[in-house]
């Protein structure tokens, strides 16, 4: 017989009210150790609400937490529990003192030995490459380097359970890669479970093991980041794993391994299975739509193929997003060197085809 | 004119002797309001934090009372005073009045408020988010309080510098509750007045000079310590 150790981390019926409302309710959870969860979700959804109940930082709540196994409960055991956890938050709350210091607060409140204090920090500042600001003044860093040191006071504490709460959103964004890199490397090192809020897909994507979507206080899907992204539960999903294209429509016919979805009047293939007559909304990735001048393109053996008008052009930087109106609303992405070779503009005519293996369907019933 | 030049030479003469009298006087000055700053700010920075980081029904009330206290006059501070020390006052039986124990008492209550004010102000700008760090840092409650304190240190002496400033140069309180009693109870403000009246223009003028160096260098030090911390 083998004895699972239990999970760091477990929530029973999580339940926060305020004025009467229900800002969060999540009736189980369970965190291994280890782990990286991200949270995702639109603000408001109620990541920061999760993560500071789980830190016993926000009272009251219904609902049970256990950590390995047991659960936190009377006062005293809240300052134990709170003391194996670390917190770093969007705005780097720094002590107006040096970054030695700042590094160093979180061991002080333990009244840790200063020899010991010194050896931690140093660590610390080595590991975050910010050794050399260890004497400045917290005031005078810049916001890369002030986030630097939130996370070092952090890791400072040898956390059993790291929370993120958006720490790079208020980063520009090549300050946010050097220390996202920075940070995934350290996880990979320690071995920190940690729970990470963004709004950031890809940055979920990159850190995470696991990715739990929330929107409205509850969690709507949680499930390793290919699940989530190649069968998200709903549209709401759908969109936050970087679906562009979401539609609904009726399954008209079906077709071996196939289904034929009639969408506003236009049919769509789908690789799937799907009751006669059944509701259905197919998600489309921008990534997969291609488009060409001819309608049968050599080498692409696309089972939709539609014939379109592009309606808007956006520039996404280093790509071209081409909203497309083809019966139906349709999103593709094109490089910007494709979009001079097609000389694509706005009112022109153009096929769009994406495969029936593309198309990820949420079933409704 | 000359009485103004005669002031000035006498008063820098009875400064480098050290006349026995007005170094008296000084001292218990600085004995009186330093007391009564030490106890405004225990008092001060204590209710006014614990003000800053509660939520109670009537707090808005409670704040814009201590805010209106910031400017307590000095003379009504001491007619309360000594009527609730009066031999047949409510504290009667303590026989305090006409002590500088009583200074002390009227100066604390003078200075408390102004120390509450700015303390409240300074804890309540902080960011609410840093409470959560700070607890999220493993602190107790009381451990908590005690970072805030020490992040808001510099409005913290700016409060400081407020209540040794109103307590030192007051005299209305000083003269009611302490009774300006030679050797006993007589401080640079109160002899001042008396002096004045009496048209001891040279003793006067000394004791006005050795109020505003004393309260010159105090304010001077405090500065200092805030000028440090500033970030360059």
């Amino acid at each position: 017989m083998v004895i699972e150790n239990p999970p760091i981390l477990e929530v029973k019926n999580l339940e926060v009210k305020r004025g009467g409302t229900t800002i969060l309710n999540v009736p189980s959870l369970k965190i291994k150790e280890g782990e990286i969860l991200s949270l995702i979700g639109p603000n408001g959804a109620g990541k920061t609400t999760l993560m500071q109940t789980l830190s016993y930082l926000l009272k009251p709540f219904w609902g049970e937490i256990f950590f390995r196994g047991i659960r936190v409960k009377t006062d005293h055991s809240v300052l134990e529990y709170r003391r194996k956890l670390a917190m770093v938050f969007q705005e780097p709350l720094l002590f107006d003192t040096t970054v030695f210091n700042n590094v160093a607060s979180g061991l002080k409140i333990r009244g840790m030995e200063r020899g010991e204090i010194r050896k931690r920090v140093m660590q610390e500042l080595e590991r975050f490459g910010i050794n050399h600001l260890r004497h400045r003044v917290a005031k005078t860093l810049s916001g890369g380097e002030a986030q630097r040191t939130s996370l070092a006071r952090a890791f400072a504490l040898r956390p059993e359970i790291l929370f993120l709460d958006e720490p790079f959103a208020s980063l520009d964004p090549p300050t946010r890669t050097s220390l996202i890199e920075d940070l995934e490397h350290i996880l990979q090192q320690t071995q920190t479970t940690a729970i990470f809020a963004t709004h950031d897909r890809m940055e979920a994507l990159r850190l995470s093991d696991r990715i739990a979507i929330m929107d409205g206080g509850r969690i709507i899907q949680v499930g390793p980041p290919e699940e989530v992204a190649n069968h998200p539960v709903n549209e709401l999903v759908a969109s936050f794993m970087g679906v562009e294209t979401i539609l609904s429509g009726k399954v008209i016919r079906k077709d071996g391994g196939t289904f034929i979805t009639s969408i506003e009047g236009q049919e769509v293939e789908v690789v799937g299975d799907a009751h006669l007559g059944e509701r259905v909304v197919l998600c489309i990735r921008p990534e997969n739509v291609t488009l060409s001048i001819n309608p049968s393109p050599k080498g692409i053996s696309a089972r939709n193929v539609y014939q379109g008008k592009i309606t808007r052009i956006s520039s996404m930087g280093i790509y071209q997003k081409i909203h497309l109106s083809c019966g139906f609303p349709l999103i593709a992405y094109v490089t910007n060197h494709s979009l001079e070779e097609l000389s694509l503009g706005v009112g022109k005519d153009i096929w769009a085809s994406f495969k029936a293996t593309a198309v990820t369907v949420i079933r409704k019933e | 004119m000359d009485l103004i030049l005669e002031g000035i030479r006498k008063a820098f003469y009875l400064l480098f002797t050290f006349d026995p009298e007005v170094m008296g006087i000084t001292f218990l000055s600085l004995k009186v309001s330093g007391m009564a700053t030490l106890i405004s700010l225990f008092l001060g920075i204590s209710i006014g934090t614990g003000i800053a980081l509660s939520k109670f029904s009537g707090r808005r009330f409670i704040v814009s009372l201590i805010n209106t206290s910031m400017g307590l006059p000095p003379v009504v501070v001491g007619l309360f005073v000594t009527v609730f020390l009066w031999r047949n006052g409510p504290l009667g039986i303590l026989g305090i009045l006409y002590t500088p124990t009583a200074m002390i008492i009227a100066q604390s209550i003078i200075a408390t408020p102004i120390v509450m004010g700015i303390t409240l102000a300074a804890i309540q700008q902080l960011p609410q988010k840093l409470r959560l760090q700070i607890l999220a840092l493993g602190a107790t409650r009381l451990q908590m309080v005690w970072f805030l304190i020490k992040e808001a240190r510099l409005p913290l002496l700016a409060a400081v510098m407020a209540g040794f400033g109103g307590v030192i140069s007051e005299v209305g309180a000083s003269m009611m509750v302490g009774g300006n009693i030679k050797g006993y109870t007589r401080v640079l403000t109160t002899a001042t007045v008396m002096e004045t009246s009496r048209g001891n223009f040279d003793i006067a003028i000394a004791l006005g000079i050795i109020l505003l160096l004393l309260a010159y260098f105090i304010n001077l030090i405090l500065t200092r310590i805030q000028q440090r911390e500033r970030p360059s």
